[in-house]
């Protein structure tokens, strides 16, 4: 466990910067999402942390040590693969044993930590199988025993749960936030899903082309955006000029929706496209050609609004949502 | 539809018999039969060979030959491979094309080559006194060393393709794994990447040790007088002493002895099979 800390972190492949001047700065154990879009350098940021990818400039600390010059190996970071990168030859036992053994320990000790690990992922009847006879749930908690094992400064997890299906994803989300707060280990997770980082995290650096756009608890990043880019990529939002040229963002969660005209309405529209998906009920509505998403959470059953009704939206000053950018 | 498809299976089956069993089944009732002209069926071709212990040091002689073809091809290759698989990028088509060339070369061609480039007088010898390694002849042409280096030549790339197609099919992502995991590049090699990739050495092996004990061309040209092995025993009593029985019992010897290599290889390969 450690004070990680990148510093005006670059890398570039050829005429590309990947990762541009990086800067992050994280206490002993927290956990952080790096949250990005595809190709936003979020991967080979992490790759830099682990040591498989060399900085071009800047450097990475843990505590006060820099260790841009140290070999991967010598890190002592676990890392979970978005492939799992389980050895197949190996058993779920001797997988979580690997790292272990290449530390000077004794059988005992080693075997101590193994049952331990693997009792904490709950994966002691699976123990002597081959990751081949394993569903993908299970070799997820094989690859994080794995990591966790070596009891690393860092961990560090790519892109792992994308390839559970969703209601698994979500049952080892929430299982894994127990399993890292109780092993207390700074963790970095690498995601494009903007839930699973909200979900997961108790920090959340947005990246795009390279850059970190915003860093935050889920709840700045996603109440106060800094910029459309944030804003729409970290939930749903919609966009305005207000009267004196700058823009701002509205969640569709917080519009309020009328069938009457009341005081302090700030559009009316014609509702186009109405979704139900249970819990809440998704209104398009047009507002002057510009299509507003909003969002009514079910609280009681209701279908009071139709397609082509018009309707006013009002919103609170407070739910405003100013932008940087433009 | 299930009809149809075995209707299509019909042509490699009609090929296997007229070709490969039939022609198996008579050299098999040939070798029952006496040279000498006694009809009926006999077992003095087998007991001539195991009796005499000039065919027993060819059979240990052959199978010794093989061996050091099939270790030598593995030092060979095994680096090669590895190096095209996990090292170069570019360059590997290269490297695949010039492995292969021996492949597509006429194996007289092959050999004869090796014969000018070994003989005494030839280019090698006259290198190896030009830079003052030797003085006068190298004396290696008709020795089972020569025919060793023609064998290897022949059969290596089998072994590089084997192998690299094994060590291609290992993610380098385990390979970061255990880095990660905190083992060195040594220890990665000896407890990832060499058993993940012993399907491909198990099969290697096999593709060249088998093929190894039958073989007469090399052994004759390159080996000369010394080069005799159980292949060229058998091309001689065939096509120069007209002993077809004879041949044919050594043969089936020979056939009995890639058999047990075969099951015994594969159950080697069988113990590194993850799937």
């Amino acid at each position: 466990m450690a004070n990680i800390k990148l510093e005006n972190l670059t890398k570039r492949f050829g005429e590309n910067t990947v990762v541009d001047r990086v800067n992050i700065e994280i206490p002993n154990g927290t956990l952080v999402s790096i949250l990005g879009p595809s190709g936003c350098g979020k991967t080979t940021l992490l790759r830099m942390i682990a040591g498989f990818e060399t900085p071009d400039e800047g450097s990475i600390f843990f505590d006060q040590d820099s260790v841009v010059n140290v070999p991967a190996n010598k890190r002592n970071i676990g890392m979970v693969f978005q492939s799992y990168a389980l050895f197949p030859h190996m058993t779920v036992e001797e997988n979580v044993a690997y790292g272990l053994q290449q530390r000077k320990l004794s059988k005992e000790e080693i075997d101590a930590r193994v049952k331990q690990v693997i009792d904490t992922v709950h994966m002691k009847e699976f123990q002597k199988r081959k990751p081949k006879q394993l569903s993908g749930g299970q070799q997820q908690r094989v690859a994080l025993a794995r990591a966790l094992a070596i009891s690393p400064r860092l961990l560090l997890l790519d892109e792992c749960l994308s390839a559970l299906d969703k209601k698994l994803r979500v049952e080892m989300q929430t299982e894994l936030r127990k399993i890292l707060e109780e092993s207390k280990v700074t963790t970095f997770f690498v995601t494009h899903d903007q839930e699973e980082a909200m979900t997961l995290s108790d920090f959340i650096v947005v990246m795009n082309k390279g850059i970190i756009e915003q860093m935050g608890t889920p709840l700045e990043v996603y109440e106060k955006p800094k910029n459309k880019f944030v804003a729409s990529f970290l939930g749903k939002a919609n966009f305005f000029q207000s009267e004196d040229g700058t823009s701002f963002a509205v969640r569709p969660e917080k519009i309020h929706l009328s069938a009457e005209e009341q005081a302090g309405a700030r559009q009316e529209g014609v509702i186009t496209f109405i979704t139900y998906s249970g819990n809440i009920t998704s209104y398009t509505i047009e507002c002057d050609g510009e299509a507003v998403l909003c969002e009514k959470q079910n609280v009681q059953i209701r279908e009071n609004l139709k397609k082509g009704q018009k309707v006013f939206l009002r919103w609170d000053k407070d739910s405003e949502i100013e932008l940087a950018d433009e | 539809m299930k009809k149809k498809k075995k209707l299509l299976t019909f042509p490699s089956i009609i090929v296997l018999t007229v070709f490969a069993i039939l022609p198996l089944i008579i050299m098999l009732v040939y070798s029952f039969q006496s040279d000498s002209g006694s009809s009926g069926v006999t077992l003095e071709n087998y007991t001539n060979f195991f009796l005499k212990s000039v065919y027993l040091k060819l059979t240990y002689r052959t199978i010794i030959n093989s061996l050091a073809v099939t270790i030598i091809s593995l030092i060979i290759s095994y680096p090669l491979a590895y190096f095209m698989a996990k090292k170069f990028k570019g360059l590997k088509n290269i490297v695949m094309i010039l492995i292969l060339i021996p492949f597509f070369t006429n194996q007289l061609v092959r050999v004869y080559s090796w014969l000018i480039f070994l003989q005494d007088g030839g280019v090698l010898n006259s290198f190896l006194q030009s830079v003052g390694l030797i003085e006068g002849s190298l004396g290696i042409l008709f020795t089972q060393g020569a025919v060793v280096i023609g064998l290897v030549h022949a059969f290596f790339p089998y072994m590089v393709i084997t192998i690299y197609l094994a060590l291609e099919r290992v993610d380098n992502s385990l390979l970061e794994a255990s880095s990660s995991l905190g083992a060195s590049k040594v220890r990665t090699f000896f407890q990832v990447v060499l058993p993940l990739s012993m399907p491909g050495v198990v099969t290697g092996i096999m593709i060249v040790f088998v093929p190894c004990l039958g073989t007469f061309v090399e052994p004759r040209i390159l080996g000369g007088v010394n080069g005799t092995v159980i292949g060229t025993v058998i091309e001689d009593q065939f096509f120069e002493i007209y002993g077809w029985n004879f041949g044919a019992a050594i043969a089936f010897v020979l056939f009995a002895m890639v058999i047990i290599s075969m099951t015994g290889l594969s159950r080697i390969g069988r113990r590194y099979d993850n799937e």
